[in-house]
């Protein structure tokens, strides 16, 4: 189950004076079962690449492959591409639309043409995944919180039952609590229900703590894949593209230019507790 | 001794639900007899997550929202008074989270503008006052553009601009960087430090950052309606296990100098930055070799 990008170049308004090129020459591989950050500042070609991998944006020039499939063939699915791979859009809440939960959950499955029984099972399976008590399955989305509109809009998209899940900037707005809540709800599903996972995030600190692999974008190119570790010992290169390192990862560097003897290689808390201590 | 620009007395709001016959149906206590005073030229940061009801309370300091109980005075004003409402609104301004929601002109001089030409500012002194504004922002050179074509912190840059220019003694910002990137965020608290230092005007900041917060003046923490927490920002931030169990976060270099003192180094609370948090450190380890 895995996604490759071959040469992939994205253009908007090709053929105009205004014309952008939103992606360059991007060629990579996910594995089925990756948890990827993908981190980017706005502008830097993040968006246009997760809309490739589910077929909502066609490459201009180069290839996108799904499960070895080339998704531009005619003859490719792009509707089962699309139940495959499921899109969370930043701010999903503002999708939500129907009368209650339960129903606004049950139009994902509900369009992939499945049996009624089936819909059902699948909308209360999703709700369950993402945590939502029973008691608010009948109500108005729209007297949630914020955090748990977003859980349920999530569960819109699992009730597909996607193989690969993609997030843009899912913690966007929350307060701590909803951050944390929707965070670990995204390790879980990738823990014990085996998705893949793409995080996009403009989060240092948070895609050093969950992701076992970064991606990183710049003017519509991918400048580091690497192991958090890797990406974030490149400090000045990150800052030049107007993203930084995790906080964890300046103080190391702080203390190093105090003369201390330590490793920068540090990302999280725990690491740098370790580190620190074994250097005293 | 400043006298405070804003001040409340058991300040309480509470929301009512009521079913379609308008019999009650829930009463939800958003504020519950909140006492603050807030000086003149102070730097506030109100924390709390959703529901906590900061941003009720901030709704009542320009006179969007009033007290069910209890009273608030602006600037000497009770904003129950109905003659001072719009002095009030001029005197405490306020930026909301969406960017995309608070800039209505199809210019940004002309945004900018808006608000002073509304409360019958004479023409010169409206140019005069755009200028100024766009300037402590940062985005004068952008004053012929359109907004529709501006990243979100600089928007959120000329919605502050837009509110300055009606020269409030008072601002508020709820959530102002919530919907930003990292950038956008540094430019907008920039923004908003600059307001304070130069022009010496009192900031109130509601965020979920807690880098944001560090330099304040003071640091209230809100939860169920109440104040909880207050304090220079040492002070509250020396609390971690408090914030903890009200699900807040403490900025990174002070939890993990929270973690280093849990495991034995001798390390005062309340580090705040990496510079003080390297000092802790390298003293700690002289200490320790001696």
């Amino acid at each position: 189950m895995s996604i490759i990008f071959n040469h992939v170049c994205h253009s908007y308004d090709a053929d105009t004076q205004l014309k952008i090129d939103a992606l360059k020459d991007v060629s990579f591989k996910i594995e089925d079962g990756e948890f990827v950050g993908l981190l980017g500042h706005t502008g830097s070609g993040k968006s246009t690449l997760v809309q490739h991998m589910n077929g909502l944006m066609k490459a201009t020039s180069g290839e996108v492959f799904f499960d070895g499939k080339d998704i531009a063939d005619k003859e490719y699915s792009l509707k089962e591409l699309r139940s495959n791979v499921g899109l969370v859009f930043q701010y999903p809440e503002h999708q939500l639309f129907e009368a209650t939960v339960f129903e606004d959950v049950c139009f994902g499955p509900k369009n992939q043409g499945l049996e009624k029984k089936e819909i059902e099972l699948r909308a209360f399976y999703a709700l369950k995944q993402v945590g939502l008590e029973e008691e608010y399955f009948y109500q108005s989305p729209f007297e949630l919180s914020g955090g748990q509109k977003r859980r349920v809009a999530i569960a819109g998209v699992l009730a597909m039952k996607p193989r690969v899940l993609i997030l843009d900037e899912p913690t966007a707005g929350l307060d701590p609590k909803g951050r944390d809540e929707i965070l670990n709800l995204i390790k879980k599903l990738h823990d014990e229900e085996k998705i893949t996972i793409i995080l996009v995030s403009h989060s240092m600190d948070d895609v050093a703590n969950y992701v076992d692999r970064i991606m990183v974008m710049n003017k519509g190119q991918l400048i580091f894949d690497d192991v958090p570790r890797e990406v974030f010992r490149h400090v000045e290169e990150l800052e030049g593209m107007g993203l930084a390192v995790p906080q964890v990862t300046y103080v190391m560097h702080a203390l190093k230019n105090a003369g201390m003897d330590v490793n920068c290689d540090i990302t999280t808390i725990p690491e740098a507790v370790d580190e620190i201590m074994s250097c005293l | 001794m400043p006298m405070s620009l804003i001040k409340t007395k058991k300040l309480t709001f509470e929301y009512i639900r009521r079913d379609e016959e308008g019999n009650v149906e829930a009463i939800n206590r958003a504020v519950d007899e909140v006492d603050l005073e807030v000086k003149a030229g102070e730097f506030i940061a109100i924390l709390g997550h959703n529901g906590s009801g900061k941003s009720t309370l901030a709704k009542h300091i320009n006179a969007i929202l009033y007290p069910t109980e209890g009273s608030i005075w602006v600037d000497g004003m009770d904003s129950m008074d109905e003659d001072k409402l719009w002095k009030i609104r001029q005197t405490a301004g306020m930026v909301f989270q969406n960017p995309d929601n608070q800039i209505i002109g199809q210019v940004i001089e002309e945004d900018v503008g808006f608000g002073p030409e509304n409360i019958g500012v004479p023409t010169e002194e409206i140019w005069q006052r755009v200028e100024e504004s766009l300037k402590t922002v940062g985005m004068w050179e952008y004053r012929k553009h359109s907004p529709n074509k501006l990243s979100g912190g600089q928007k959120q840059r000329v919605s502050i601009a837009g509110v300055i220019a009606m020269h409030p003694k008072c601002i508020v910002l709820d959530e102002p960087t919530a919907m930003l990137d990292p950038s956008g965020r540094y430019e907008v608290i920039r923004a908003a430090r600059a307001l304070n230092d130069v022009e010496k005007m009192t900031v109130i900041l509601i965020t979920h950052y807690m880098e944001e917060v560090v330099n304040a003046d003071r640091v209230i923490v809100m939860d169920k309606g109440k104040v909880v927490l207050q304090g220079t920002p040492r002070e509250v931030f020396s609390q971690v296990e408090k914030l903890r169990e009200l699900r807040l976060d403490v900025p990174y270099v002070t939890l993990l100098a929270y973690e280093l003192k849990q495991k034995g180094m001798n390390i005062p609370d309340g580090i705040l930055t990496i510079d003080e948090l390297v000092e802790a450190i390298k003293r700690a380890k002289s200490v320790r070799r001696d």
